[in-house]
């Protein structure tokens, strides 16, 4: 047992409390209190038998030791020295990261955007943290509820920001690329796009034509329906009316709904700004006639769209089309260029209802498949990240021995696959039908679209700048 | 930019040479998405947290009379508060039935503590929580009408809260200890304190500015709920020269003074009351996601929040886990107990770790800890007080008014520093520690609230 007294030793009572039980932990050391001699103390001492033999004064402090032979209390008593003095780890927290949009945005002040792809369940909670804050947000996320989105939406109007999303994959806003977007000068086109891939085919055109864009400010796809009634694309349009650097606005996307159309259609009537329309329908079917006609309007140059000859392989003998998609409204604009020649064109995504292919990807006949379609991205990525789906269908279609013309998308830029061509390569390499790419991109995509086109055209693939230039040549063959 | 979800969105942004602040988001896991996004979207969400929030801040609390319970509440027959939501004998927990017991024996109401227990267990004696009464007390708060109380005013708007005076450490009635001692030291307290304190409270010129000693406080090394050792001297500073000039005899003078001196805590029982009126200040705002109340009665945590008023939230209580004193361990400590959460509530306690490193080391944690603690709770919170600042956050203001809704979205569930009960009847303190409220209460709140939301919102 050792039990003494010290003066002119002060420590705070939590600190010795801890002095106590690291003391205590110690194996050979059966009871411990290290504490300021205060009658308290004392009384809790003497209920472990450790009282001090001497009057003890409350600024005194008390050891008071109990352990199974001297050489353990000696060491007891030197631990309780060392605990005493010990030095404890100074102050200065690395610093908590933010859990919420919301707190993120209050800690950077100059911050102008958000980007949200948390699960769609959760997405407009962190969402409308940004729009409370101010600030415009990119919703990435799908699977969010419609009516949900139009609260979104219509808090973000009363907020004077824009909403793009839910399920908007694509924006480009001041230079920079926001989610699947590519590398495309700075021009005085700015694009409202209810659609992704179709912005991304439209920009790109754009950048080759030399001619560029201000920003491209996604919607989400079910902006237009009439649920939403078009309420991110009014705001957007009225954003780019009043921005310096935009001189046209062209929107991109699948047809409105009909009192929606009605409704953009006056707003596009009052802009200051030259407006026009690449809605995909059947009237016009073509995404890059649409960019034609706008440099046209704008007195530039029409170039010629890049391309690669392919491998001189065979038609085969009654062949069909068969596209397998990454985007979908590259997907809509094959279908809406290829069915007026070939006729009806079964999809997981038709243009009539009866044309639903369902999940019966190997049917025979003309095929357009919609990989991205949300329906197959549920738990795993899209697949201009993972082309696995793609690649099992091309398999597929090979296995089967049906004739056939294979049409492709394959869209670079940030947030796709660092090289396509290289996961296709082995894919298309062999063979025995013509293989026709529509490959979107630009030049300054971290991919490069000469890079690409090369590398596919080396493995027999007929490469377009131009989805709808590629789509009539796989048809043409078909035809031919 | 700011981004939230997926990394290859970030990475694209650093490509490009965009500066990014990556949100670590995590799933929920309190509350249901649907429920969640309710309340992210209720338009009058953001305006009646402001509301809410702002009427905390600007609550002032002064000490204006000292006053037994039978005056100040109206308590009459043999009627007992307690802490946390309301609670009954039979779910008492050990703690709480000793100073339950304590305070009838003390009452005159039994004469031995098998009689007092017989009496509460008949159902002799009315039991009600001190929130209900505009009241808070620590640890068991058992507050019966010969005790005498704090009273604490809001100069801006006249309205009162209250509070039983600090007994000390050690064996006291809100630790659950009843014994003789324990008895003799609150009829002191009831004959000799309470008189003394109430002719010098009432003798000053100037009432004594209870709000000026907790921002003080912060800036001394305390967070006002575990550490109370800058704010009881300053106390007894403001007090002394009032309480000297007292008609009583002097050795009474000299014991109160000494008792005062002696308790490191007495100032918690005025911090409490002064947290309560800023709380009390909201009253009900609908659609506001704030907690107006954290309280815990040693079975359950309880939690109320503006937008739902005066409805409890509870769950089982949590047990702290901290240091304890001489023999006892952690099979010791009862499970969480005290009115005194209010400090956190507040938005000080365990929310200013920051400005009591003293405290993190209850649970083995570090001064980073501390400040990390402190962190977390700005993320939880609506505003910062600019009157409780903490000096090594460069005088930050304390994280003030928690918000359900960012309590779920982050997963991080308020810190509370308290003081530990013995679970068994009569023991007294045992240690001191940390502790959270149980996710549930936040799960039915957030629940609630949703519900009121899609009811208001038709």
């Amino acid at each position: 047992m050792h039990v003494s007294l010290r003066s002119g030793v002060y420590a705070d009572s939590v600190k010795l409390m801890q002095v106590s039980k690291a003391v205590g932990a110690r194996d050979g050391v059966t009871a411990v209190l290290v504490a300021m001699a205060t009658p308290l103390n004392l009384e809790l001492a003497a209920g472990m038998g450790l009282a001090p033999d001497e009057d003890a004064k409350p600024d005194q402090l008390l050891v008071a030791l109990r352990a199974v032979d001297d050489a353990e209390l000696a060491a007891a008593v030197t631990a309780v020295e060392v605990a005493l003095t010990a030095r404890e780890e100074r102050g200065s927290a690395d610093a908590i990261p933010p859990r919420t949009v919301g707190f993120a945005l209050a800690e950077e002040a100059e911050t102008p955007l958000a980007v949200v792809s948390v699960p769609g369940p959760y997405a407009v909670a962190e969402a409308m943290d940004a729009v409370a804050a101010g600030r415009s947000v990119l919703v990435f996320s799908d699977g969010v509820p419609v009516e949900h989105e139009v609260a979104l939406k219509a808090a973000a109007h009363e907020a004077g920001v824009l909403v793009m999303g839910p399920d908007c994959g694509t924006a480009i806003v001041g230079g920079v690329a926001l989610g699947f977007a590519n590398v495309v000068r700075p021009g005085p086109v700015g694009l409202v796009a209810a659609s992704g891939t179709g912005a991304q085919q439209v920009s790109c055109l754009l950048d080759m034509a030399g001619v560029g864009v201000s920003h491209v400010l996604g919607t989400g796809g079910r902006d237009l329906s009439a649920a939403v009634g078009g309420r991110a694309t009014l705001d957007a349009l009225a954003m780019l009316d009043a921005d310096d650097a935009t001189e046209r606005v062209l929107l991109v996307s699948k047809p409105p709904a009909p009192e929606v159309a009605q409704e953009v259609g006056r707003t596009a009537a009052g802009l200051a700004t030259p407006f026009s329309s690449a809605a995909l329908s059947p009237d016009s079917p073509d995404l890059t006639a649409a960019v034609e006609a706008l440099l046209q309007d704008m007195g530039a140059d029409v170039p010629t769209w890049p391309s690669r000859p392919g491998a001189d392989r065979e038609v085969p003998e009654g062949a069909v089309l068969k596209g397998f998609y990454s985007g979908g409204t590259l997907a809509d604009e094959a279908m809406l260029v290829a069915a007026p020649v070939l006729g009806d064109v079964r999809s997981n995504t038709p243009l009539k209802p009866e044309l639903d292919l369902g999940a019966d990807f190997g049917a025979a006949g003309h095929v357009v498949v919609d990989f991205g379609d949300d329906a197959l991205t549920v738990g795993r990525a899209h697949p201009m990240i993972d082309p696995t789906l793609r690649l099992e269908a091309i398999a597929g279609l090979a296995a089967s021995g049906e004739p056939a013309v294979l049409l492709l998308d394959v869209v670079l830029g940030y947030g796709a696959d660092p090289d396509p061509a290289g996961a296709l390569v082995p894919a298309i390499r062999d063979l025995p039908f013509p293989v026709v790419v529509g490959l979107v991109g630009t030049e300054g995509d971290p991919q490069g679209w000469s890079r690409q086109a090369d590398a596919l055209a080396a493995a027999g693939a007929h490469v377009f700048a131009s989805n709808s230039a590629a789509t009539r040549f796989a048809v043409d063959l078909i035809g031919a | 930019m700011v981004a939230a979800g997926v990394d290859v969105f970030s990475d694209a942004l650093r490509a490009q040479g965009v500066g990014v602040t990556d949100v670590e988001w995590r799933p929920p896991t309190i509350g249901s998405a649907d429920d969640l996004t309710q309340l992210a979207l209720d338009p009058r969400r953001a305006a009646a947290n402001r509301v809410a929030v702002e009427r905390v801040l600007a609550s002032r609390s002064t000490l204006t009379d000292v006053r037994p319970a039978t005056e100040v509440l109206g308590l009459t027959g043999r009627t007992l508060l307690h802490s946390g939501p309301p609670l009954t004998w039979e779910t008492a927990s050990g703690p709480m039935r000793g100073a339950l017991i304590g305070a009838c024996l003390f009452e005159g109401w039994a004469d031995t503590p098998e009689a007092a227990e017989a009496l509460l267990a008949s159902g002799g004696v009315e039991l009600d929580s001190c929130h209900h009464h505009r009241a808070v007390g620590p640890m068991a708060g058992v507050t019966s009408p010969s005790m005498w109380m704090w009273c604490l005013t809001d100069p801006t708007d006249g309205r009162e809260a209250y509070s039983n005076l600090n007994e000390g450490l050690g064996k006291v009635l809100r630790m659950g200890a009843y014994g003789p001692e324990v008895i003799e030291r609150l009829h002191w307290m009831t004959t000799v304190m309470g008189p003394v304190l109430q002719a010098a409270v009432r003798s000053r010129t100037e009432p004594l500015d209870v709000t000026g000693i907790l921002a003080q406080m912060l800036q001394m090394g305390d967070e006002a709920h575990n550490r109370n050792r800058a704010g009881s001297l300053m106390t007894l500073r403001e007090l002394s020269p009032s309480i000297v000039a007292v008609d009583a005899p002097k050795s009474d003078i000299a014991e109160v003074l000494r008792f005062i001196g002696g308790n490191e805590h007495f100032f918690l029982n005025l911090g409490m009351p002064s947290a309560k009126l800023a709380m009390d200040a909201v009253g009900s705002v609908p659609g506001s996601t704030m907690v107006t109340t954290l309280a815990r009665n040693g079975t359950e945590f309880g939690i109320r929040t503006a937008g739902t008023g005066d409805r409890w939230f509870t769950a089982p209580a949590n047990t702290p886990v901290g240091l304890f004193l001489g023999d006892y361990g952690p099979e010791d400590a009862n499970p969480d107990i005290g009115d005194s959460a209010i400090m956190e509530t507040y938005g000080i306690g365990g929310f200013c770790m920051a400005a009591a490193p003293a405290i993190v080391r209850f649970v083995g944690g570090t001064v980073p800890d501390a400040l990390a603690t402190t962190e977390r709770m700005y993320q939880i919170t609506l505003a910062e007080s600019p009157a409780m600042q903490v000096p090594i956050l460069g005088f930050r203001g304390a994280p003030t008014g928690i918000d359900v809704l960012k309590v779920a979205r982050t997963g991080w569930l308020p810190q509370i520093n308290t003081g530990m009960a013995g679970r068994v009847a009569g023991t007294g303190q045992v240690g001191a520690g940390l502790v959270q409220p149980p996710a549930a209460c936040f799960e039915q709140a957030v629940a609630a609230l949703a519900e009121e939301s899609r009811a208001a919102l038709v």
